[in-house]
């Protein structure tokens, strides 16, 4: 090494020590940690007990586990695609050219900052069975059909569309990713489609949607794990409990649940474990299933 | 495929192009040979696509009005069926009381208290580690970025234990500390990753100026590359700031003591502690912790949607 490249390499480190520590203290040791206390009884108030793939033989018989598990994947294979549908149209009809884009575009994107807690509270209040003001509107147009408009929060059925429901009117975020993505294609390539005479949708098929591929890719991936990993927005609308009959009991909950209710920290690291595992997983999958698809512009 | 053909070399070479076509284009169309229902056809999609817009923002804002008009009313009033739109006697009293029903003011200062110095403590860290990963040439440094990426995709669960665990040991358990001190070790794996990319857009005669004149890299992060970065700087801490002020997790599990929760936490918990809700105060405090995002929102709107784009794009 030459004194230079000494200096460099010195200085670098001083650079990112601060994130050196951090991660040390914040991503390392609590991995290594909590892989290990995933094969231990362990309480936080006593010291950890070893007890080898039991946390991990219990999770295989555990209902509620099951249950959280598939209540998470019903949430995030009902959401994703649905989220990914709303954003990109949305995204395409600002797109257009039209006059007041910006305008529409900030009324698409305000709902997404409203905090999950606020949000929970006021679809609560809205999807409210007796004063709710959503099952008027639909008691009123269903009664011709004499159809009664679910109890929403308090169905076991209806519990997670809700859930559903809310999550996508923060749908904007995605949008304003994928609208900025459609500002980048350039012009030329639709112009020269049209003089091809080509309509509307193979517009769309041929050109648009193969160069928001990265786009769609990253966002779809960045989805998968934040929705496997839902928690704010179940935990209020059910206060914490995740009814009714554990209908909103997601993975995560239960998780929280176990580890700071129960104080089973060790169960709880176990299941965090197998959460990573299946995040892995997935998205492993769906980058095989997409890299056909993909197209980079560079 | 044609769309690999069309390089898209950079964003400004584009866009000439774009202009230089549509000029081109223009200039050979015969009115002839544009079809007569051609115009037509434009104008009806024009129509077309303001109608389903205009209903879309009807669906998108009305929860939010929705929201500010039950805040107003009379508790009486939001139970009554078929519901009313406007507040009838216009109750801002309610305001008033939803402040104190819910400690607001309290929440507000402690929320503030944690936001302030995470993200002061997120825009110092990230800024200084940023610079190691993009204005340094040292051996090994691209393989260490990597790691730092690797880190945003573990799920919380699987180090909020050991995490509870060591705050647990320094006794900062039911203290703000665990929700502000890891901001200041580059916690924030997405804001170090930002910036690194703002600075790496930097160009390298700007440092090796100030490198000629005796700077050290100190000096140059402070008196160079900052005053560049600031757009990247705000769009850092308007994140972290929404993140902080957002967050329900963190303080549900590091709050003990109810005089120290968070908005976010004294919101759930009095509406799960309350039988019989009063809607009208829930939708007023709701409305005070919706408020200043939107509010912050319109004032710094360009570099919310600039940090979107280029959260987004970079992925």
């Amino acid at each position: 090494m030459t004194p230079r490249e000494r200096r460099n390499l010195r200085n670098g480190l001083i650079f990112i020590a601060p994130w050196i520590i951090g991660f040390l203290i914040f991503v390392a040791y609590p991995l290594v940690a909590s892989f290990f206390y995933s094969l231990c009884d362990y309480s936080v108030l006593r010291p950890p007990v070893y007890i080898g793939g039991l946390n991990y033989q219990e999770m295989a018989q555990d209902p509620v586990f099951w249950k959280s598990l598939g209540n998470t994947v019903y949430f995030t294979v009902l959401f994703l695609p649905l989220s990914t549908l709303v954003a990109i149209a949305l995204a395409l009809l600002l797109n257009t050219g039209v006059r007041g884009m910006a305008i529409y575009r900030t009324i698409f994107f305000l709902p997404s900052l409203t905090p999950l807690v606020a949000l929970g509270i006021l679809w609560m209040w809205m999807l409210n069975g007796e004063y709710g003001v959503i099952n008027h509107v639909l008691n009123t147009l269903l009664k011709p059909l004499g159809v009664q408009a679910p109890a929403w929060l308090q169905s076991i059925t209806w519990s997670k569309p809700a859930i559903v429901l809310m999550s996508l009117w923060g749908v904007g975020h995605a949008m304003v990713i994928y609208l900025a993505a459609l500002q980048d294609i350039p012009v030329q390539l639709y112009e020269a489609a049209e003089l091809d005479g080509a309509r509307a949708w193979s517009k769309i098929r041929h050109i648009t949607l193969p160069l928001l591929s990265p786009a769609i890719f990253f966002n779809v991936t960045m989805g998968i794990i934040t929705a496997m990993q839902v928690f704010a927005l179940p935990y209020v609308i059910s206060s914490g409990e995740g009814g009714p009959a554990r209908s909103t009991m997601f993975y995560s909950m239960y998780l929280y649940h176990t580890a700071f209710r129960y104080l089973r920290m060790g169960y709880a690291c176990a299941m965090a474990w197998f959460l990573f595992i299946v995040i892995i997983t997935l998205t492993l999958i769906f980058h095989r299933i997409s890299r056909r698809h993909l197209h980079y512009g560079q | 495929m044609a769309n690999n053909d069309v390089g898209l070399s950079s964003s400004s070479d584009v866009k000439n192009r774009k202009h230089l076509m549509s000029e081109l284009e223009l200039r050979p169309t015969n009115e002839a040979l544009v079809p007569a229902n051609y115009v037509v056809r434009r104008k009806l999609g024009a129509v077309f696509t303001h109608a389903v817009l205009i209903a879309g923002s009807v669906v998108f804002l009305f929860p939010l009005i929705w929201m500010i008009s039950t805040s107003l009313k009379p508790l009486g009033q939001t139970m009554r069926m078929p519901p009313e739109w406007i507040p009838d006697p216009v109750m801002w009293a309610n305001y008033a009381k939803a402040v104190n029903y819910v400690p607001f003011l309290h929440y507000a200062q402690n929320t503030l208290i944690i936001a302030i110095l995470a993200t002061l403590g997120t825009v110092v860290s990230s800024s200084i580690v940023a610079y190691g990963f993009s204005r340094i040439e040292w051996k090994g440094r691209d393989k260490v970025f990597l790691i730092l990426l690797a880190t945003m995709m573990i799920p919380f669960p699987v180090t909020m234990v050991p995490m509870y665990s060591v705050f647990r040991e320094l006794h900062w358990i039911g203290t703000f500390r665990p929700l502000w001190v890891p901001a200041w070790l580059g916690a924030s794996a997405f804001s170090v990753f930002l910036l690194r990319q703002f600075f790496l857009t930097i160009p390298r005669d700007f440092s090796d100026a100030a490198c000629i004149d005796g700077c050290t890299e100190f000096g140059t992060l402070w008196r160079v590359i900052l005053p560049l970065s600031r757009p990247a700087l705000a769009v850092v801490a308007l994140f972290h700031f929404l993140y902080c002020w957002n967050d329900f997790m963190g303080p549900l599990i590091y709050l003990i003591d109810q005089k120290n929760f968070t908005l976010a936490l004294g919101l759930q918990f009095f509406q799960s502690m309350q039988g019989g809700t009063p809607w009208n105060l829930l939708m007023a405090a709701s409305t005070l912790v919706v408020a200043p995002i939107v509010v912050l929102f319109f004032f710094a709107q360009k570099t919310f949607i600039e940090g979107i784009t280029m959260s987004g794009l970079k992925g």
